[in-house]
């Protein structure tokens, strides 16, 4: 295991700004942020006047808690590219994220969003340790997903060799960790463990691999399981975090302390809220995370409400950057789920289910780790108008069913289908999710 | 004549074939035949008994799901070849069966298949055309006792 110096910073007078100085800056950027959109965006222009906001007003950041939320329901009511702030053929690409709806929510880049997000995930990258003589692997989906791409460019950035293997194929990762040796990993860190576990299947030892470090995100994970990463591998393990509605990964991610992630507060104004009262939690404590894009051209975001639940905090880092910094993601608000870092909720599962008559509401998702990866098996209670004497047409329903599922939510689940009244009713909100992973712990 | 057979549909879980046939055996209602089909995880309890409608009545009444569909009770000569001999005239007609599966019968010379035709009606013309015997229900109870 290496550790980098703590010396490491990308853009030092970003990372380093003095506090009042960064405080100015987001102002700034947070007066311009809303005549921007005041003019560019019909939603935020409705939303504000509203409120009865204008940037003028805006004195002091905390004046951000008068501004209007976005949320994901926000996002697919303008679907597709309703919240864009740019003339169309300003915008240099389009990314998704899985939606609730089973239409992805698109947000749209401009030339200048690709490359700050790209130096955003340099930062963390080079904080990491990452040289432009190394060699980085990409095991991250490259497509819709922000992950593939969001990290690539930020590889690029810094100048390093990239072997973009993308997810999936196990065992042409191997073959590529093996011949190409490469420094350094980027993936789920579920992937992480699985390309271990492949390894020592195909008796290769995993930790006498050339990686050195590993930048993993796009799922919730704990500390137990960096350990285990980092013991299997023979690693030191780095988390990351983002989100495709304010940007994708770069959001912020850990320095060689290791004492929460920095969140790039020059380019996201983050809040951390109670998601009952709205109001502000304490420096430490868990609340929501509420991110407004301060640079973002294409598509800005004011107050996303990201459903994370995650702590903040302010104290000085040994490694001398002036950013607040953020724990890992602990839980969710919402029921949403992260199978195999695919984003799903219940509600998907349930439209998936009436998009084949007769079935109803009837049903449970259980989630397993019974390994490494994660199993979804989803029981459904059969109904008169579904049941067939004829087994064929009984298997039949069982594959429409995980079709359905799988074009709705992007999951591969097993169907079981089990007798009426099996499933447990409840009186007040219904929990349709078993969820036995014990992710965070 | 065609008959009701009634289908249940179960768990593969230890225990779950006993509950509806309990059930079915508490009203009095007599079982002429069943059969059951089954996966790794659910299985499809098929049942021909006296007096189907109450059966259903019963079952539904317990929780069960529960469906009844047409099949057709055929009588085949309990010797070397009777049932490939009904067999062979159905494919030429091209007539489907779904499954089948035997009733007990207690004649010594007489076995009797119970069939499941993607269509009933064809199937019937054409076991008819060809001389063979379809087993009406009062029969089948008949048959029974």
């Amino acid at each position: 295991m290496v550790t980098s110096p703590p010396s490491r910073i990308w853009n030092i007078a970003a990372e380093t700004q003095s506090i009042q100085a960064r405080t100015a800056l987001q102002l700034t950027r947070l007066r311009a942020l809303i005549e921007r959109v005041n003019h560019q965006v019909p939603f935020y222009r409705e939303a504000l006047q509203r409120a009865g906001i204008s940037a003028d007003q805006f004195k002091h950041l905390e004046d951000v808690r008068r501004l209007p939320f976005t949320t994901k329901a926000d996002f697919r009511q303008q679907h597709p590219l309703g919240l864009l702030a740019v003339p169309r053929h300003e915008i240099a690409r389009i990314h998704g994220s899985s939606g609730t709806t089973g239409t992805p929510t698109f947000v749209a880049y401009t030339k200048n969003d690709l490359q700050i997000w790209a130096e955003l995930c340099a930062r963390f990258l080079f904080a990491g340790g990452l040289e432009p003589q190394h060699t980085v692997q990409i095991a991250f989906g490259y497509g819709l997903f922000t992950g593939g791409f969001g990290l690539h460019y930020g590889v690029e950035c810094i100048g390093a060799a990239i072997i973009p293997a993308a997810a999936g194929n196990t065992r042409r990762q191997i073959a590529l960790l093996r011949d190409l040796t490469p420094d350094v990993l980027i993936c789920t860190p579920s992937y992480a463990l699985t390309i271990a576990d492949a390894a020592r299947e195909l008796d290769l030892d995993s930790r006498s691999l050339s990686l050195q470090y590993g930048h993993f995100g796009g799922e919730p994970w704990s500390d137990d399981l960096r350990l285990q990463i980092e013991r299997e591998l023979n690693i030191t393990a780095f988390n990351n975090y983002g989100l495709s509605e304010v940007i994708g990964p770069g959001v912020s991610g850990e320095c060689s302390a290791r004492t929460g992630m920095h969140i790039q507060d020059d380019h996201f104004l983050i809040e951390c809220l109670d998601p009952d009262t709205l109001e502000p939690v304490p420096d430490g404590e868990l609340g929501e995370l509420v991110i407004t894009t301060l640079t973002r051209e294409a598509m800005p975001v004011l107050r996303y409400r990201t459903r994370d639940l995650a702590r903040i905090y302010r104290d000085p880092c040994p490694c001398g950057r002036t950013s607040i910094r953020m724990s890992r993601v602990t839980g969710r608000t919402d029921d949403m789920l992260i199978i195999r870092g695919v984003n799903v909720f219940p509600s998907q599962i349930e439209e998936a289910l009436l998009r084949v008559e007769g079935t109803t509401a009837h049903y449970l998702i259980e989630v397993e780790r019974p390994h490494i990866l994660d199993e979804v098996t989803i029981k459904v209670e059969i109904q008169r108008e579904l049941f067939s004497d004829r087994m064929d047409q009984m298997q039949r329903l069982r594959e429409r069913i995980r079709h359905e599922i799988q074009t709705v939510a992007g999951i591969r689940a097993q169907i079981e289908l089990v007798e009426p009244r099996t499933i447990e009713r409840f009186t007040g909100k219904a929990t349709r999710v078993i969820d036995r992973r014990h992710l965070i712990t | 004549m065609k008959l009701q057979q009634l289908s249940v549909f179960l768990e593969n879980r230890p225990g779950r074939l006993d509950a509806p046939l309990e059930a079915i055996a508490a009203a009095g209602i007599n079982i002429l035949t069943l059969s059951l089909a089954d996966t790794a995880q659910f299985g499809i309890l098929r049942l021909i008994v006296r007096d189907w409608e109450r059966a259903q009545q019963v079952l539904e009444d317990g929780g069960w799901i529960v469906n009844s569909t047409e099949v057709i009770a055929v009588d085949v000569e309990d010797r070397p070849g009777g049932l490939a001999a009904v067999l062979k005239v159905l494919d030429q007609a091209g007539v489907n069966i779904e499954y089948m599966y035997a009733f007990s019968s207690h004649r010594p010379d007489k076995a009797m298949l119970i069939f499941r035709f993607e269509n009933t009606d064809q199937a019937q013309q054409v076991l008819m055309t060809h001389g063979l015997r379809i087993v009406d229900g009062s029969e089948l109870v008949g048959a029974a006792d």
